[in-house]
This record gives C-alpha cells, structure tokens and sequence, in this order.
C-alpha cells in the first residue's frame, strides 16, 4: 500500500504522530499519490460506490439496531414501530432497505466490470477471490438481514435457505438443528441471525481492506488491459479519481435516493409486510431479487441434492474463472469473440434472474434448464476453449500512446 | 539449529510435536462448548410433545397442530382416500412405503406438514394425486403423503405418536 508516497509531514502533531504510527504516509501513497492509469472509465467508479454503501449500511443498521427487538415475539412489530414511532425511522429503515438492493446493484455492475475487462487474470487473481468472499459475505448478510425483520418472505425464506443445507448427506441433520437452535426455523435462529447481522458488515470491511491491500500491489487495471509501462501512463489518485468517484457516488445518490423516496416498496416483497406464520407458507415464495439467478438454478433441477449442489457449484465456480479463462489478452476490448460471449453471459444471467421469479412450471422450467446449462457451459467450455482458439487484436503500444492517439482524433480520452 | 538438526530426532523436536499435540486438543475441548451453544436448549426439548384433542374432526376434514415448532397435519381420511393410498403398485414410488405402514388406524392420517425438499408446509387435497402440493418447488404428495413428484426425495415424516383413547393422541 505504501512506497508511493514520499510523503513529509509539516505540522507538529502530524510530525509527532507520523513518528510513532505510520499511518498518515501510508493513506497518502494509498489514496493520494497512488499512481493510478489515466484511462480508468467510469466503470471503475463502482468501487468506491460500493464503499459508500457498506458505509451506509453500517451506519443505518447501527441506528436501527438500537429501535430494533430481536425476539419472534416483538420484532415485526418493533420494525413497524421504527417506521411509525421512531422521529426519521421510515427514512432509516427505507435507506437501509433499499441500500441492500443498491449494494448488490453496484456489486453485479463492479464484477460484469472485472468480467469484461479480464481484472481476474494474472496477477490480480487474489483480489478477484477476496471480491468473490466479500461477495458471499454481502448475500449472507442481506439474508440474515431479510430474516429478522420477522415477515411471511423472511420466515418462509429462512426456511428454505436453510434447509438448503439439510441436503448435505451425513453431517445436513446436524448441520440444520446448529443453524436452528430448535426443531424450526424459530426464536433461537432468530436470535443468533441478528448476532451475525451485525458482525458480517465488519468482516466484509476487514476483506476489503485486503481487497485494497492486494489491488495496491499490481495497481489498477484498465480499459485497454494492458500493464502500464510508466510514469506517463498515470495520474495520481487525488485529484484526479477522488474527483471522479465522488462525481459517481453523487450520480448513485440521486438514484439510491430516487428509490427511497418515491419507490421505497418497489424491490421488496409484500409478503413481507406480514407477520411470520409458521402454519402457512405463502403461495408463491421468492428470494430478494439480487439471489434470483440462484433460486432459478436450483429449480431447474427436480432432485434435492443434486439441485443445491447445482447452486453451489455455480458460486464456486466464481472462484476459478481466472483459471477456466486461458486467454492472456485482458480487455474484451481485443478479444471480438469473446466480446460477444461475454454479452450472451449477461443476458443468461438476466434470463436466470427472471425465471427465478416465476413458478417452475411449464416454458418457465424449460427456459430455466436450457439457461443453467448455458451458466457452465460458459464457464467451463466457451472460457477455456475460447482462450485457445481466438485470434485477439493487436494491443496498443502503451496506454499514454493510446490516450494520445484518440484525443487527437478528437474523441474523449 | 545447526546441520545435526536433519539426522535424529531430537528432545526438541519430541517436546515440539507433544506441545502442539496437547494444544490442539486442548483448542478442540475448547472449541465444543462454543459450537454445541448452538444446538437446541433445554427448554426447547422440553416442549417436545403435545397431546391433541380430536373428537371433532369429521371425516374429509384435517387439523394441523404445531409440534417443536411444525405444522403437523391429523387428516381423517374418506374411505376412497384410503382405497386410493392402497392401491398404488410400490414399484411407482420414490420413497418406498406401503399405507399401512405409515398409519395405525387407516382413517387417521398423522403427518409431519413439512415438505422434505426445502421446508414448505404443502397445501392439503391439491395437486394431481389428490393429496398435498408444495407451493414452493411444485412437489405433490398422495393420500398416502408419499412423493410422488417435484423435487422431494423423501415421503411427508410421521412422527412418534400414540392414542391414548379413541379421541386423545399425543404426538412425541
Ligand atoms: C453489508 C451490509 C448490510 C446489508 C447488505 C444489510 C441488509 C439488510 C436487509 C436486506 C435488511 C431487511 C430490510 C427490510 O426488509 O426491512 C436489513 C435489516 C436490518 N439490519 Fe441490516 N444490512 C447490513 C448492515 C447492517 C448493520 C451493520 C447493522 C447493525 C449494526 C444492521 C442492522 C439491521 C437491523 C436492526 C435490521 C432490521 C430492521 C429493518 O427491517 O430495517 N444491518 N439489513
Ligand atoms: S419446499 Fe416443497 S417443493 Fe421445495
């Protein structure tokens, strides 16, 4: 993280502190002068959104935490009263309802980012892995999150989710009656996901000071995906991308904010706003849209454990694509096969997200079938082969030869 | 550590691997009272079981009780559900069990309301086979509640019950 800044402190008290604790010189070669690419584009924005949003997270969830009750007893009505006692608790709430959804939005685009430009591949692999673990960690923590609020969709969610690892021969039996802490999803599971609900944002802000750690090592990759070559094909941090990150996280504001004051329902399940019966699940049960694609997968396939198995192996196959992938050419920019291939991946993923919602009946299943099937083998066949047989296009000579070029050519850099 | 240190075996080396041995144990012992927490407590078993009430359920009709925290369905079963439940050939079921096996009087039907897929709580006399749908993931049970369809590996649990007379049941 260090080492880029030749940093001196002028003032006494940063002197003084600078002596005994590194740390002012160490956040300015990390967030100063830290020699970044000058062709990053706003894709790269979304890191820095999606700090905003844990930030948001935390700082919502601890203010509702302190209105909140995490008993079966008392916690739907505690959440109404947050959003009819509490002086601003229907705004609290609703920014951290819908943050959740913000969250994920920003997170998809930031990883179809790193899908389209090849971020994952030598040397970044680790920060594309430690991505994929904060990843898990945020559906972990939405879901948690989802449950305690106490409704029919958290109930009847929990339920599901869990049993999911029910499926597990051997060691499922025991593996549900630990997540419970009971015969059924109940007061005990209740209890201890809110414990967790707290705690998972605070791992995912450890991850991503690793994440940072092992991005600051290579640098940032860019558009082109070529390495940078040297000092004229960088600008540093700050101004240069405090600038244009704080430009997005407002441009995110407005939409986040658009959500919370005029459609604050809209990515929610009504259901939810029903108290939890456990005598009655209710007729058409749905994750949160952002586990949708998930959902789709595991129903596309009528046999418990191969069904969950199908859903695992399709989170974990995240964690190998810098290895499915055999291509060296980073940016899809240079790469006009895959450039295609990585479109259909998108609407695959979107079709999966939509057959996720809909019961799994008649074309809705078949879709469902053919659109998992299409999940790996994109993974596992079109990546590796792909690399094998595409001829790329030439790479550009550096990345400031390239910026010149256009700008010349009178285009935006 | 000098060059001798690849030969024999030392002292050292004996208190190293005892050392470590010991603390791993010691760490596993730890770690057990810090996961079982996590199991049911006490005064969760305690409420283990429960005794019904069921004089006035008419035949045709069916009422679910919550026992450890489930639904559990007492269905008084027509003579044609019964028929039905009996005569399915074993050889088209997933879950092999004959009816007779999964009742102690024919006309009551005492299931556990839990779909063995993901824990929904099926719809009773829905789906093709007369006898329960899961709303989740599209399992259908028989009158039986065997599985017949959808994703359920398993038949509808029975629980451990008894009659205490004609009219009392106590389930667990
Ligand atoms: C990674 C960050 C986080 C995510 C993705 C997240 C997600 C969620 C979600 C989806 C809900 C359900 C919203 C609803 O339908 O009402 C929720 C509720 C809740 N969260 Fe979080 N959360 C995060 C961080 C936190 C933190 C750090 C705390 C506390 C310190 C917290 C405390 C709560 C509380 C008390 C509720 C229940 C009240 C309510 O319904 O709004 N959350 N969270
Ligand atoms: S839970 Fe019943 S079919 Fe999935």
């Amino acid at each position: 993280m260090s080492g880029h800044s030749e940093f001196q402190p002028t003032s006494a008290p940063a002197k003084w502190l600078e002596r005994r604790l590194p740390i002012l010189s160490l956040l300015h070669g990390a967030a100063v002068a830290f020699p970044t690419p000058k062709n990053l584009n706003y894709w790269w924005t979304f890191g820095g959104i999606l700090m905003f949003c844990l930030g948001v997270q935390i700082l919502t969830g601890i203010i509702l935490a302190m209105h909140f009750t995490p008993h079966v007893d008392m916690a739907f009505s505690s959440v109404e009263h947050i959003m009819r006692d509490v002086n601003y608790g229907w705004l609290i709430r609703y920014i951290h309802s819908n943050g959740a959804s913000m969250f994920f939005i920003a997170v998809y685009i930031h990883m179809f980012r790193g899908l389209y430009y090849g971020s994952y591949k030598e040397p970044r692999e680790l920060i594309w892995i430690l991505g994929v673990v904060i990843y898990l960690l945020m559906m972990a923590a939405a879901f948690f999150g989802y449950v305690i609020v106490w409704g029919q969709m958290s109930f009847w969610g929990a339920t599901v989710i869990t049993n999911l690892f029910g499926a597990i021969p051997v060691v499922g039996d025991g593996l549900l009656s630990l997540l419970w802490g009971g015969f059924s999803v109940d007061n005990p599971t209740l209890n201890r996901f809110f414990s967790l609900h707290y705690l998972v944002p605070f791992l995912i802000a450890g991850l991503v000071i690793l994440h940072i750690w092992a991005l600051h090592v290579p640098g940032n990759n860019n558009p082109l995906g070529i390495d940078v070559k040297g000092p004229q094909d960088t600008v540093t941090f700050h101004p240069y991308y405090t600038v244009k990150d704080t430009f997005a996280v407002v441009m995110f504001m407005l939409f986040f904010a658009f959500f919370v004051f005029y459609m604050p329902n809209a990515l929610g399940d009504p259901d939810n706003y029903i108290e939890a019966n456990r005598l009655s699940t209710p007729a058409h049960i749905v994750p949160e849209w952002y586990l949708l694609p998930y959902y789709a997968i595991l129903r596309s396939i009528p046999d418990k454990l191969f069904g969950v198995g199908a859903m695992g192996l399709a989170i974990v196959t995240l964690f190998l694509i810098p290895w499915l992938d055999t291509s060296r050419v980073r940016s899809a920019r240079f790469r006009p096969l895959y450039k295609q291939f990585f479109w259909l991946f998108v609407i695959d993923a979107v079709v999966l997200g939509y057959i996720g919602a809909k019961p799994p009946e008649g074309m809705y299943l078949i879709i469902g079938r053919l659109a998992t099937a299409y999940y790996f083998f994109h993974f596992y066949i079109i990546l590796p082969v792909l690399g094998l047989v595409e001829t790329p296009k030439p790479l550009p000579e550096s990345i400031s030869k390239s910026v010149l070029d256009k700008s010349a050519a009178g285009k935006p850099a | 550590m000098t060059a001798s240190h690849a030969e024999e075996p030392t002292r050292r080396d004996f208190l190293y691997i005892a050392t470590g041995a010991m603390g791993a144990v010691g760490a596993g012992a730890l770690a057990w009272p810090f996961i079982d927490q996590l199991n049911p407590d006490t005064s969760v078993k305690a409420l283990a079981s429960i005794e019904v009430d069921i004089s006035s359920v008419a035949e045709g009709a069916a009422i679910t009780v919550t026992w450890r925290g489930k639904p559990v369905f007492i269905r008084h079963r027509t003579a044609e559900e019964i028929a039905a439940a009996e005569a399915v050939d074993l050889k088209e079921l997933r879950d092999p069990q004959m009816d007779k096996d999964r009742v102690q009087k024919p006309e009551w039907l005492i299931m556990v309301g839990v779909c063995t897929h993901l824990g929904c709580v099926p719809l009773g006399q829905k789906g093709e086979y007369g006898g329960w749908f899961c709303p989740c993931h599209g399992s259908q049970y028989d009158t039986s509640g065997r599985i017949r369809k959808g994703p359920a590996p398993q038949n509808l649990a029975i629980p451990d019950y008894v009659f205490v007379t004609d009219n009392r049941v106590k389930i667990g």
